[in-house]
């Protein structure tokens, strides 16, 4: 089947369940372990990455089709994107300190993090490899970001519960142990690939 | 872990074990677990991020008394991001196919936190020679985790070993060791014995 042809939203649910950028892509994983110790932040930075990501792709197409392919520039992309990103969160930042106090506060801290996460690089790279058009795109985005978060978010209560309740050996602690839940959270999502198939 | 700037080898040495930046640290894991399921491209990407943490210490170092401290992330992710470029279009005119199985994870050899951690904690408050070996000395530290790994995936998963028969042809390919979740439980056991290693160490 041609790629363009697929509706956006089997695209999105595709990038949640079936093709999940951290679980099968393994991107985001530096800020997935540092942050996954608590609920609170990891829902944090989750929404953070939902809301950039949504954004930075459709911003990268445009960049991308518009920009440097009719330019015939298209080997400085990693450039372009990294700046595209860097620029978005830069502004984003500034716009939320002057709308929202509580919601800078909330999110604010986290933003920075965002331009070297892995997770929101990759998303950007996939939809050029995979020539999205541009509504696909948009919901690549949307839908990488969202497994993104809900990836976080469950290893996030499920480290906080274990915290309390078992005991780790040693030298697994911390990541070593996280990584073992990631794998079989990864385990259960392949549960998923007969429903949507994008590649 | 070490009291005062570590020079030269020293700087090199600490890194593949001591400081080994993705067992201590967990970094630089995002691009590094997809590739460990064939031992060529891993090793592909680690030739490509030692390249990159070389010149990118040796170029932050050598500017580091001329970037202005409030931008100097985005200077280092421009001069990283020039050098992963270099390597992409290397790739694509010697080995194309290599270069469209690793996909987008060349690219995301620019946000590797290794890369920004080295340049951001090293190279910007050291002479451009240390810079260097720092930088290779990291990279040779992560390739010390890849290589392992996919040295395991490869030849259980598809029985094979850099692309050639190493088991035998009736072997029952483990399918589950090129997919997704090995790449965390080969790296979460690769860890564990590091630092049982490590513990054991100490205790002597």
């Amino acid at each position: 089947m041609d790629i363009q042809s697929i509706h956006p939203l089997v695209i999105f649910f595709a990038a949640i369940t079936t093709n999940n950028i951290l679980l099968t892509n393994f991107l985001g994983m530096c800020s997935f372990l540092a942050v996954s110790k608590d609920l609170k932040s990891s829902l944090g930075l989750g929404v953070a990455v939902i809301f950039v990501s949504t954004f930075t792709a459709p911003l990268n197409w445009l960049v991308y089709h518009k920009l440097l392919v009719p330019y015939g520039l298209e080997y400085l992309q990693y450039i372009a994107f990294i700046i595209v990103i860097a620029a978005f969160v830069q502004i984003i930042e500034m716009i939320i300190e002057r709308v929202s106090t509580l919601l800078y506060l909330t999110l604010g801290i986290f933003l920075p993090l965002i331009t070297v996460n892995c997770a929101i690089f990759g998303c950007v790279l996939f939809l050029v490899i995979r020539q999205y058009t541009f509504m696909q795109s948009i919901a690549y985005g949307l839908g990488a970001g969202t497994g993104w978060a809900l990836a976080i978010t469950a290893l996030a209560g499920i480290r906080t519960r274990m915290e309390k309740k078992s005991k780790v050996i040693a030298e697994l602690e911390g990541p070593g142990i996280a990584l073992i839940i990631t794998g079989i959270m990864a385990m259960a999502f392949i549960g998923f690939s007969g429903i949507v198939k994008i590649n | 872990m070490s009291a005062g700037p570590v020079k030269g080898v020293a700087a090199l040495k600490r890194m593949l074990w001591e400081e080994n930046p993705v067992i201590g640290q967990i970094l630089g894991i995002c691009s590094a677990l997809a590739v460990t399921n064939l031992v060529k491209n891993t090793l592909v990407m680690c030739l490509g991020l030692i390249f990159t943490l070389m010149m990118s210490c040796f170029t932050v170092s050598l500017l580091r008394n001329v970037i202005p401290r409030q931008v100097r992330m985005i200077i280092q992710v421009l001069v990283i991001a020039a050098y992963v470029i270099v390597i992409k279009i290397i790739l694509d005119a010697y080995l194309p196919e290599i270069s469209n199985e690793l996909g987008p994870y060349v690219g995301l050899i620019i946000t590797n936190c290794i890369v920004m951690g080295r340049t951001e904690g090293y190279a910007m408050n050291n002479k451009p020679g240390d810079a260097i070996l720092d930088g290779i000395g990291a990279g040779i530290g992560y390739s010390l985790v890849l290589l392992p790994i996919a040295m395991v995936r490869e030849p259980l998963g598809l029985g094979t070993f850099f692309g050639m028969q190493l088991l035998p042809p009736d072997w029952t390919k483990w399918n589950m060791m090129v997919i997704a979740p090995s790449g965390f439980f080969a790296l979460a056991t690769y860890i564990w014995i590091v630092r049982a290693f490590k513990a054991g160490e100490g205790k002597r």
